[in-house]
């Protein structure tokens, strides 16, 4: 075949674009297509597919879709957790004129699709979908305001995250740092397929994001159960909320700001290139202004998750609800005006700094005040020390301690001694860990007996919790000194032989975190296997407060048979205050959306399109993009869009969970 | 029990208040004053009416300003009453974040252009 015709064809994917020449990646190559087999395989010969397809795939379900969001973070955590480790083990090795085990090439991409997953497929995913399964609960809804656009806006994200992970062993992944900043990401400087996979996986995952920030906004404004007003809505739902508000007024900014780059990288445009006036500070001052208010986008449902556990496991109501709310709606406005914190060292002058860093430090005054409110509720609370309480004092010592580096960053002059050292890399690992994910670990500690019907293991969880606390701390108090030492980030071999010793005990750590990771994975596999010990019928095992723990666990399709009504704060105490008596009849029809494809199909042409701009593949990306509009359009002749539970199915359901309440008395 | 009475839930997807029905003499206002907004600023550039392009610019911008907002009251029908004060909360917001994100960058990016290195003329440089 002539050249042409197979550029036409496959655009710049040739078979040199496959890293056969790199033994780590063909290895892990092996061992993912190896166990892609096994699972493949598993799931035919046991013939789940239809299952999975009907009940899941094309489910429009919240509680499903939210399900598997935290499958699909999980996931993604193993793969920027083996980033991580590869890290630390190349910095603990490459002394001594050692050139450690990754050539600079390959490590560059290790650190930028640590920092990419980390944030967009893990993080992400796991408070989305702990938002999805529990705000229509909390708030006694049937489901999301917009049942097919979460599905939709689900499958968008694991086509992300699939661009990203094809990055692996189909050409190679961004070398630029997880914000791929100009004039670096520039096609002069990154002339390879690397950030153009960066910017088609967020562009593709980012669709997903701001419509489920549209329909969680939607589904808490429109969608509460009667007598549940703004002040009485349980603060996770608030702190979803304001996550919500915060993603859609900040996304679009990366959104229209990727797209700049793309006009520089495809066609030639100018704004962020060193000449012909472009600049690409602005692109640095840009990305901020989406980047600052993604990091309270992840770390405000923790808050809410904390809130709520605290209250549950010291049997009190929270302290101070109302201030908690403003701090939470004060840190959602404040985290727009501190962006530029990000960027101290970048040249602006002595007024821009000091007005950034004071918002800064403004901004501890809220948090602060949530980690009293947690203190106060504490205190003379009976505390239960069940594993959603244990992640949430290891949050709050630790997060207290990433805060307080966070406050020092903040003062323009440590800044710049401390800009991008080591020093940053420890903070913002401290906040995020300590804050991200500790709350995710809660919050899958607390809601899985929810979620499935039984609580998660005990001994397992403990022993993934102190192992993931003890690693967190040995793995980035070292990265402390050594940024105070001055050693800055993404650094690949070094020269200085006392420094190694830090390293090393880094590593220590991030195997402890492996080990929890571990323990992790088997907390789940035994909780399975004990899950009639486990088992939970009351569908209230925590004696919680608010309502998700009034129906059953798992939840009925329907969430409540009936619309619950709620009379105060912590609605669900409040009725087994006043002796509340479930309804046992005069059950109706419930009417529910109905399940569709559509989402699964939409989402895989936009990834095959992006697959296609990736590769400059062009007919590829013009046929999916046809396709999707077809589809689109085509969905809206689907009038098959609901259905009725019937009554008889509503009162079977309903009188099951009466005979195994009888039974649990 | 009375306190929990539990209200029939069938019917929440049909609901329509809140919403400013819009006539057809009110799409076909906003639809001439929208080709109104929009012819003036484009006779203000073909013929070169303004002294200068700097205050051509700026009539611009002001006509799309009120072009958004009339697009605001007769196309999407936002009040300050609908949604139950919803609609202009968020607008309220949306302003609050435009404003903070363009004064900002433009702030920022001054204090940066003036604090640049006096390397060579930067002419195209705002």
């Amino acid at each position: 075949m002539s050249p042409d015709l197979l550029k036409l064809i496959f655009g710049r994917l040739s078979i040199d674009s496959l890293p056969l020449h790199e033994p780590i990646l063909v290895g892990t190559f092996v061992m993912v297509a190896l166990g892609g087999a096994v699972l493949l395989g598993g799931v035919t010969y046991f013939r789940l597919w239809g299952y999975l397809w009907r009940e899941w795939f094309t489910s429009v379900d919240h509680k499903r879709i939210g399900i598997m969001y935290m499958i699909l973070g999980i996931v993604m955590l193993l793969r920027g957790f083996a980033d991580a480790l590869m890290m630390r083990a190349q910095q603990a090795l490459a002394f001594g004129g050692s050139e450690g085990f990754l050539p600079a090439h390959h490590y560059d991409q290790v650190f930028t699709a640590h920092g990419v997953i980390m944030i967009f497929f893990v993080a992400m995913p796991l408070v989305t979908g702990l938002m999805n399964f529990v705000v229509p609960l909390q708030i006694g809804a049937r489901d999301v305001s917009f049942p097919f656009l979460n599905n939709f806006s689900f499958w968008m994200t694991v086509g992300g995250a699939a661009l990203v992970m094809a990055s692996l062993f189909i050409g190679e992944f961004a070398r630029t740092g997880w914000l791929a900043y100009p004039p670096l990401s520039n096609i002069g400087y990154s002339p390879d397929v690397g950030v153009d996979y960066y910017i088609w996986g967020l562009q593709v995952a980012g669709v997903g994001t701001t419509l489920s920030g549209i329909n969680l906004i939607c589904t808490i404004v429109k969608l509460r159960c009667p007598g549940m007003t703004m002040m009485k809505m349980p603060v996770f739902t608030w702190t979803a909320l304001c996550t919500n508000i915060l993603i859609v007024a900040s996304f679009p900014v990366l959104t229209v700001v990727l797209a700049l780059l793309t006009l520089d990288r495809y066609v030639g445009t100018n704004f962020f290139t060193n000449d012909f006036g472009g600049s690409p500070m602005m692109y640095v001052n840009l990305i901020w202004i989406w980047g600052h208010p993604e990091v309270y986008i992840l770390v405000l449902p923790a808050f809410g998750i904390f809130s709520e556990v605290t209250s549950t496991f010291s049997g009190k109501r929270l302290f101070g609800y109302t201030s908690m709310v403003y701090a939470t709606v004060v840190i959602t406005i404040l985290s727009y005006l501190v962006w530029l914190h990000h960027f101290f060292t970048m040249g602006s002058g002595a007024s821009v700094n000091s007005f950034f860093g004071i918002t800064t430090m403004i901004i501890s005054i809220p948090t602060g005040a949530k980690m009293f409110n947690w203190l106060f509720t504490m205190y003379r609370g009976r505390i239960r020390f069940e594993l959603p309480m244990l992640w949430t004092i290891a949050f709050m010592l630790t997060f207290v301690l990433g805060g307080m580096t966070g406050v020092l960053l903040a003062v323009p002059p440590a800044d710049f001694v401390l800009h991008n050292s080591l020093f940053l890399i420890a903070h913002f690992h401290n906040v995020i860990i300590g804050g991200v994910v500790f709350g995710a670990f809660a919050g899958i500690n607390y809601w899985f007996p929810k979620a499935f019907g039984f609580k998660l293991d005990p001994f397992w969880g403990k022993l993934s919790f102190w192992f993931w606390v003890t690693g967190f701390y040995l793995a980035f108090m070292p990265l402390y000194v050594l940024g105070l030492m001055g050693v800055t980030r993404r650094l690949r071999v070094f020269d200085d032989p006392s420094l190694q010793i830090w390293f090393v005990i880094a590593a220590i750590g991030a195997g402890l975190v492996f080990l929890g990771i571990l323990s992790m994975l088997m907390q789940f596999a035994v909780s399975f296997l004990k899950r009639e010990q486990l088992r939970d019928v009351t569908g209230d095992p925590w004696d919680a407060r608010t309502l998700e723990w009034a129906t059953s666990s798992p939840p009925p399709d329907y969430n409540f048979a009936f619309t619950p009504v709620v009379h105060d704060n912590d609605a669900w105490w409040d009725m087994k205050k006043r002796g509340y008596q479930r309804p046992l009849m005069g059950f109706k029809p419930i009417h529910m959306p109905s399940s569709t494809g559509t989402g699964v199909i939409l989402a895989g042409l936009a990834t095959a399109m992006g697959f296609g701009l990736i590769w400059y593949i062009w007919w590829l990306a013009a046929v999916s993009f046809i396709a999707m509009l077809a589809v689109g359009i085509g969905h809206t002749f689907n009038y098959h869009r609901d259905f009725d539970i019937p009554a008889d199915d509503v009162i079977r359901a309903e009188d099951a969970r009466t005979k195994l309440l009888a039974g649990a008395k | 029990m009375s306190t929990d009475t539990h209200a029939a839930h069938a019917d929440d997807h049909h609901h329509d208040d809140g919403h400013a029905h819009s006539t057809f003499s009110g799409y076909m206002l906003g639809f001439v004053l929208s080709v109104v907004l929009t012819a003036i600023p484009f006779w203000l550039v073909m013929s070169g009416a303004l002294p200068s392009k700097q205050i051509t610019a700026l009539v611009i911008m002001a006509f799309a300003v009120v072009q958004i907002v009339v697009h605001m009251i007769y196309f999407l029908h936002m009040s300050p009453k609908s949604e139950n004060g919803w609609s202009m909360m968020a607008l309220i917001f949306t302003i609050v974040m435009v404003v903070i994100a363009l004064s900002g960058s433009l702030w920022v990016m001054n204090h940066l252009n003036s604090n640049m290195m006096p390397m060579h003329e930067m002419t195209g440089m705002k």
